[in-house]
């Protein structure tokens, strides 16, 4: 994607700490719409803190993350940011998907309820308009015979799969995901980075948090690297992986590769 | 040697089996109406306490402190004074008081007597607090992923609540709460204690009439018995219907349930 798409999503010095341990240490990032950003890091860099952060799953401790300029989160107080009520967020939440590592299914529910449940009680559909919204996704991520399983029926990638078309049910403008791969078995994750890859093709804008270089090297447009809460280094996705500025990028990159 | 302690056997043993026959597979108007009473205090005490106990926990969840403390006071004064103390503090205790007095209301054809007013009242209050327990225990038992599903997707805690975290618990819920009401149709038989004339108390009026105390609360017994084994085979289709493919482990089927020294 160009540089000259506007700014999307945003993030300003954002400071996570959990206890007294910065788990994010001042992190900004502008991601343009339609652009794929791949965030790689070792574990404990706080790479999965900061993507929850954006959709405000982890409040912030500083700093600030907006979605077309609109806080996330927060508003102005008079004495500095003000937390907004769970309601207000939520609201806000809805204009960002979110795609799990552990898949988080709704285990009551069949794959088809799990994608048509937020669309019907959120955004007002019908059952009917709710359901073929559903179906549609199912279809798209190849998984149409599968509308009546319910979660545990399903292999881990199948799960991930109905996963992110009930992310996409809301119509999200931006997508995060959340190592979507790292708790499957290996012969899933092709499955689940293919749909992926077609959303990124499609001009989806998408951050996603992940070891499969394989993915950010065809379909990312940006990889950040980051260690010890800070972003180390990121560049278009060909350089980063082949010709890395700093030597902890270069190791990392060595290690995950074997 | 002192015969002060003659084991009574020497008598002969005192038992009427007749008189058990007729009190188990005849039993009187009285006793039946008794026996149909413990049933339907036991079944509204136990939905009203249910509905409480979701209230009482949902409490306990919200966001407004006061709330939370109101939630957690009420289970702690409940679960921490004997039911039977209970039961005579709303009905002798507050007419006692001048406070308030449960009288009868007529309801078209129906009359719904004060005293059984105050029982469903009391048994249903007092429930509340241990379905509250149980409710929580529930909702702690669900993944914290199901939540931030919710969540991300932009529900508010309200529809998460409802709609995620709440169906999931009702399973989890289905055993305990077999268990409770279980329970419940036992402790009926503290209601004789505020002149409530259910199962328990008109076993003893007919005692003090026949002194055949050990057949007649045998008999009881034998009833109790029956009601929570018909129980038994509610709650096991209960559960089995709820069983879905989410549930990896089946509910104990009847057999198991009768004599697997289940608690209760």
């Amino acid at each position: 994607m160009t540089a000259a798409a506007p700014v999307l999503l945003e993030a300003r010095d954002v400071v996570k700490r959990f206890g007294d341990r910065p788990a994010v240490d001042g992190v900004s990032m502008k991601i343009h719409r339609g652009e794929t950003v791949v965030i790689i890091g070792p574990s404990g860099s706080g790479k999965t803190t900061f993507l929850r952060c954006l959709n405000h799953l982890e409040p912030i401790d500083a700093g600030d993350v907006l979605i077309d300029g609109t806080s996330v989160g927060y508003r102005e107080g008079r004495r500095g940011p003000v937390e907004l009520s769970p309601r207000e967020v939520a609201v806000t939440r809805r204009r960002i998907g979110f795609v799990f590592q552990r898949f988080n299914l709704f285990a009551h529910l069949s794959a088809l309820d799990n994608i048509a449940l937020a669309p019907r009680n959120l955004l007002g559909l019908s059952r009917m308009d709710a359901e073929e919204r559903a179906r549609q996704l199912l279809a798209r991520v190849g998984l149409a015979d599968k509308e009546a399983s319910r979660p545990a029926q399903l292999s881990g990638g199948q799960q991930q799969r109905v996963a992110i078309a009930r992310a996409l049910a809301m119509r999200p403008e931006v997508m995060l995901f959340d190592e979507p791969t790292s708790a499957l078995d290996p012969e899933m994750v092709s499955e689940v980075i293919a749909v992926m890859r077609e959303l990124a093709e499609e001009g989806m804008t998408m951050v996603v948090v992940t070891h499969e270089m394989g993915f950010a090297r065809a379909a990312a447009d940006r990889i950040v690297m980051m260690d010890a809460g800070r972003i180390l280094e990121e560049g278009p996705a060909a350089e980063m992986i082949s010709d890395p500025v700093h030597d902890r990028t270069r190791r990392f990159l060595t290690q995950i590769a074997h | 040697m002192i015969h002060g302690a003659l084991p009574l056997a020497a008598d002969g043993l005192n038992f009427d089996w007749s008189f058990l026959a007729r009190s188990i597979f005849h039993p009187s108007g009285p006793f039946l109406h008794g026996l149909v009473r413990t049933v339907y205090i036991s079944v509204l005490a136990q939905a009203l306490g249910t509905l409480g106990g979701l209230a009482v926990e949902l409490a306990r969840r919200s966001r407004w402190k006061p709330l939370r403390r109101a939630g957690a006071t009420y289970v702690w004064l409940i679960r921490g004074t004997p039911l039977l103390v209970q039961l005579v503090i709303v009905y002798n205790g507050l007419a006692a008081l001048n406070l308030y007095r449960f009288t009868d209301i007529t309801l078209g054809p129906v009359v719904i007597l004060g005293v059984v007013q105050a029982a469903v009242l009391t048994l249903a209050m007092n429930e509340a607090a241990y379905m509250a327990e149980i409710i929580r225990a529930a909702l702690d038992a669900i993944d914290v992923g199901q939540k931030e599903a919710a969540v991300a997707l932009g529900m508010p805690p309200a529809m998460t609540m409802r709609l995620v975290l709440l169906p999931q618990a009702a399973r989890i819920c289905v055993p305990p709460l077999g268990n409770e009401f279980n329970l419940m149709m036992k402790s009926t038989s503290l209601l004789s204690v505020i002149g409530l004339q259910e199962m328990f108390l008109t076993a003893q009026a007919i005692n003090s009439a026949t002194f055949k105390t050990f057949e007649i609360f045998l008999t009881v017994a034998v009833y109790y018995l029956m009601l929570t084994t018909i129980w038994g085979f509610v709650q096991g289709w209960i559960e089995r219907r709820f069983a879905g493919p989410t549930q990896a482990v089946s509910s104990p089927r009847l057999r198991e349930r009768l004599f697997a020294g289940s608690a209760a």
